[in-house]
């Protein structure tokens, strides 16, 4: 067969099926090219924090087990899947691509990666991340950032680019993702690749370290619409063990999808954000942005241009909220349980060593965020930040709300640029803070939004990504509208956007 | 430190005390608040733990239904208001042994509210007074772990040389019950406090909702007190007594603050606004943390819970199935019985009520169900150490027993030998009665022989009895009755020894 770690999850599982291949055979290839391509933090693509070659062949050959005697647990049952480090796995180890948790090997699987092993996908292993998803590069992992396939100097995206990186540079096939201010989408529009960011309450978030819970949600990140689609309807559903999951069926996705692969949006009425543009916004992606509106059109969409005034205080909003609910969940990390603990010299108390543990285990910006969110929850200052970013919060919903009163879904480019180079933000937070612009209403709002790729910008040759947003529970709608999108544009280029990427070189270690 | 302790009788003469209670009930649900753990009482150290109760990355709580219904009983016992609509809160502060370094509680938003309780006391010249105490809110929340500190001499933080968490009590739900101020109490406000704690004590035990034993933490109470200069309307600063865990407690540490505050505030100085621990051992209180206004749990509503919303139909089907409330009960339970006002208030003390009840239902007189339970098996729970409920005896059994001595088969002092038996397991009243040979002789020649024999036994008290010194047979009537190992009825051996030497 040709190389199988250039399939999409759907073709792998159509060969396994068909009998032509082994559930063994897809994922030692992928070991492989992770093996080669992967490095570590020094070079490489370094998407993955933690390769479990054993678990993962095992995995492959109960399937395989399972597939001859005719009883496979699932469409995708075989197909590997890389998991994002801030998802708990049982035995495997957990880090958030914080120091604090070195070491650290969950006694429990997330509900998510439960579903997983339970369809029977083998885990390859964990995908770096910015600290705690702290992050829109992945620069911020206490482990050393991820490398963009595309550009191996320039930035992957964040927190989720270990995922990205891994599924755009054909490591694996799948990856799952969390999406708290767009730590899927952005990722997915700088590498090409597709991330989606469910319907709040749409996927189970027990096992999921929580960054801001109010905002978080785990999503699938592929190379195809469809392949999404697949993971969706695999990891989504209510949760007994989170309440603030949805109490109904998901479903109806992949039938979105092979609808919208065909290419109709007659009927369809899409509003493009007015607030999602403009200064800052990079030319080569607003390029490609406006043209892939046309395309819409040309498939049969109705557009009109949607004022949604209140984004422009989504960013704000974000950094009072996020920080807020940070800084309680990260308290938990003290050194008593579980993770690093740093004794200083000379006192051993509970009080010491948490703040010596504290101190040693976090990074620069997961302090920076702690502590705002600190100052923001205080007695005297409660009303003025946390209290007044709720009611805004409430009329970003509502903007939301008007919006898809007239549309079906809004668009906008996923992110203002295109992948920067490594470094370039670090020392300048709110500059970093700007990537997520365009992603952070939908978390705000608890409504899903999908990345696809929209081709390449023209002043330096790297992806753009464009954001489809639908209303609370309409997922369905993004994949219709993702993959005529992806359809259209994919013939248009001959071939998927990722085939125009560099050859990753073997690294040599 | 010495104190400076002021006499509480001249406390009262220049102060008006102010007192608040805050009680923490533990729900005696069979799962965590938050997760589907056990919580029976003593198991092994953090074997009754989950990722969620210990607080691992990613872990997820869950509302136990269970002590929601538990709480809004609770509310609806104490005349409160039920939130339509009420959210979880995070309250934060770091301490090992919990779990997330913050506390899942309930903040502005209480499950139950403005509520009252009214507390009868006992005045010293035997009058009841009713107090009421108004209710400020009961919420939700989850217990902490448990520190054991080792090493050092007290068992205390400072001086251990390293300390141990059992997570077992980690989620366990928990009830916090808050008064408003209590004003106007006066000399009775240790008192008052008591009987608050008793009250409410009482109506959880009939809601059976909680163990509510206070020895084992399950009910845990905080006492505020302050003092104001006597008619100046004002509120002092108060204090924050922690975990004063018996009743008696309770107003023995109300007591002492008060003498002890009005020592700081007569020596010129302030009341320091802290906790302070109760020491069992003296009544007396020692200073904990300073507690400022500063202080800052930063809550603010717990993203991972949906919100609580009970439907006003079900609080309305709870409110229907709630107990008799305790007062009500105890007041329609004396006009039946008859009871003075001293005889209830004994009964209740013992914590014979239930009992005594159940026994007359069984078929004995109120009047026999009491002496039984508040004389002999009082006694005998006081000897073996173990509550009146814990004897061995059960009601149907005192109602049985007391059934053989109205019949004459047995008299109350051969009904002490029952209860021996009964105590051992040797089986029902009429067994013992039959495998000891316990039953009255009523055999005519037998008594007769016996009276006889003490007669001719003992010639100067019958001599004295013949001379009309009627009075003196009773040495003679013991005579017999040993003779007849007790077997016998005192009124006819009366009769014969009277009818012979008559």
């Amino acid at each position: 067969m040709s190389d199988l770690t250039r399939k999409t999850a759907a073709e792998l599982a159509d060969a396994l099926a068909a009998g032509e291949t082994t559930s063994v055979e897809i994922t030692q290839v992928h070991l492989d090219r992770i093996a080669a391509v992967d490095g570590d933090a020094t070079a490489g693509v370094h998407a993955f924090l933690h390769v479990d070659v054993e678990g993962a062949l095992e995995q492959a050959r109960a399937s395989d087990e399972r597939r001859a005697a005719g009883r496979p647990l699932h469409l995708l049952d075989g197909v590997p899947i890389a998991v994002k480090d801030v998802l708990t796995t049982q035995g495997l180890p957990t880090t958030c691509g914080s120091r604090i948790l070195e070491g650290w090997v969950p006694p429990y699987d997330a509900t998510v990666v439960t579903k997983v092993k339970a369809a029977g996908l083998p885990i390859l292993g964990k995908t770096n991340m910015d600290e705690f998803a702290m992050g829109s590069s992945t620069e911020h992992s206490a482990y050393g950032p991820t490398r963009n396939p595309w550009d191996q100097t320039r930035i992957p995206g964040g927190s989720g680019g270990g995922s990205a990186a891994a599924v755009a540079s054909y490591e694996a096939p799948l990856a799952l993702g969390t999406d708290t201010g767009g730590s899927i989408r952005q990722p997915g529009a700088v590498t090409g690749t597709v991330g989606v960011k469910p319907t709040y309450g749409g996927v189970s978030r027990y096992g999921l370290v929580a960054l801001a819970n109010s905002l978080d949600q785990v999503g699938p990140v592929t190379r195809t619409v469809l392949d999404s689609a697949l993971l969706h309807e695999l990891i989504g559903g209510h949760d007994p063990l989170d309440s603030t999951s949805v109490d109904q069926p998901v479903g109806g996705l992949v039938d979105a999808a092979r609808q919208g692969a065909t290419g109709d949006l007659a009927g369809l009425k899409v509003g493009v954000i007015k607030e999602l543009a403009g200064d800052g916004w990079q030319p080569g992606v607003m390029a490609r942005f406006q043209e892939t509106v046309e395309l819409l059109t040309e498939l049969g969409a109705a557009v009109t241009e949607i004022s949604c005034p209140t984004f422009v205080h989504s960013l704000a909003t974000y950094y009072l909220i996020l920080p807020a609910e940070c800084s309680s969940n990260l308290a938990k990390f003290d050194a008593m349980r579980y993770g690093l603990r740093v004794v200083p010299d000379g006192d051993p108390s509970a009080e010491a060593v948490m703040k010596a543990t504290r101190d040693a285990g976090f990074g620069d910006e997961v302090k920076r965020r702690i502590m705002i969110g600190t100052y923001a929850l205080s007695s005297g200052y409660y009303d003025a930040y946390y209290g007044q970013a709720q009611k805004v919060r409430t009329l970003i919903a509502r903007d939301f709300t008007a919006a898809f009163e007239q549309v079906d879904v809004l668009v906008s480019p996923t992110s203002p640029t295109t992948a920067f180079p490594i470094g370039e933000k670090v020392d300048d937070p709110l500059a970093m803070y700007l990537q997520d612009l365009a992603t952070i209403p939908a978390n705000l709002a608890g409504v899903p939004g999908i990345s696809v790729p929209a081709g390449l910008a023209e002043e330096d040759g790297l992806p753009v990504g464009f954001q489809v947003l639908a209303p609370a529970l309409a997922d369905d709608r993004l994949y219709r509208v993702g993959a005529a999108v992806e359809a259209a544009l994919t013939s248009r280029w001959g071939g998927h956007l990722l085939e125009k990427a560099p050859v990753l070189e073997g690294v040599v270690r | 430190m010495t104190e400076t302790l002021i006499p509480f009788d001249e406390v009262i003469e220049k102060f008006d005390p102010a007192l608040g209670l805050e009680v923490h009930v533990e729900l005696n649900t069979n799962t965590k608040m938050f997760c589907g753990c056990p919580t029976e009482f003593g198991a092994e150290p953090n074997t009754q733990v989950c990722p969620t109760c210990l607080g691992l990355p990613g872990a997820m709580p869950v509302v136990n239904g269970k002590a929601v219904e538990s709480a809004i009983r609770i509310g609806l016992a104490m005349n409160c208001e039920i939130a339509e609509w009420c959210r979880f809160a995070r309250k934060n502060y770091f301490y090992p042994d919990m779990p997330k370094n913050f506390q899942t509680s309930q903040y502005d938003e209480p499950i139950a509210f403005e509520g009252y309780l009214d507390v009868d006391i006992q005045t010293a010249a035997g009058e009841t007074e009713t107090y009421r105490v108004e209710i400020e809110r009961a919420h939700m929340e989850e217990d902490t772990g448990k520190s054991l500190h080792v090493g050092g001499s007290d068992g205390r933080i400072h001086g251990a040389e390293y300390s141990l968490v059992d997570y077992n009590r980690a989620g366990i739900p928990l009830i916090e019950i808050v008064t408003k101020p209590i004003l106007g109490t006066g000399d009775k406000a240790p008192l008052v406090a008591k009987a608050y704690v008793a009250a409410l004590r009482e109506i959880l035990l009939g809601l059976g909702v909680s163990d509510v034993r206070m020895e084992q933490g399950s009910m845990r109470c905080d006492v505020n007190l302050s003092l104001a200069p006597k008619g100046s309307g004002v509120l002092g600063t108060r204090t924050e007594t922690k975990n004063v865990n018996s009743l008696r407690s309770v107003e023995r540490a109300v007591r002492y603050e008060m003498s002890r505050h009005a020592g700081v505030l007569l020596g010129g100085g302030a009341v320091l606004q802290e906790t302070r621990h109760f020491h069992e051992d003296n009544g007396t209180t020692s200073p904990g943390r300073v507690k400022s206004d500063a202080e800052d749990y930063r809550y603010f509503p717990e993203p991972d819970l949906v919100p609580v919303a009970p439907s006003r139909e079900w609080v309305e089907e709870l409110r229907s199935t709630l107990p008799e409330p305790p007062a009500v009960r105890r007041a329609r339970l004396q006009k039946e019985w008859g009871f003075s006002d001293l005889e209830m208030r004994d009964t209740v003390g013992a914590g014979a009520l239930d009992l005594v009840e159940q026994t007359i239902a069984a078929g004995a007189s109120p009047q026999a169900a009491r002496k039984w339970w508040l004389a002999e098996l009082s006694r005998r729970a006081n000897d073996m150490g173990v509550d009146l409920s814990a004897v061995g005896v059960t009601p149907e059994q005192v109602a049985a027993v007391q059934a053989l001595v109205d019949s004459g088969k047995i008299n109350d002092k051969l009904a002490r030998q029952v209860f021996d038996g009964l105590v051992a397991g040797e089986g029902t009243p009429e067994e013992i009665v039959a495998a000891r040979g316990l039953e009255i002789v009523s055999d005519e020649g037998a008594l007769s022989a016996a009276v006889d024999k003490a007669i001719a036994d003992n010639p100067d008290v019958a001599d004295k009895i013949r001379d009309g010194k009627v009075a003196a047979a009773g040495a003679l009537i013991g005579a017999v009755m040993k003779e007849m190992r007790g077997q016998a009825d005192a009124g006819r051996v009366r009769e014969l020894i009277l009818e012979k030497l008559g």
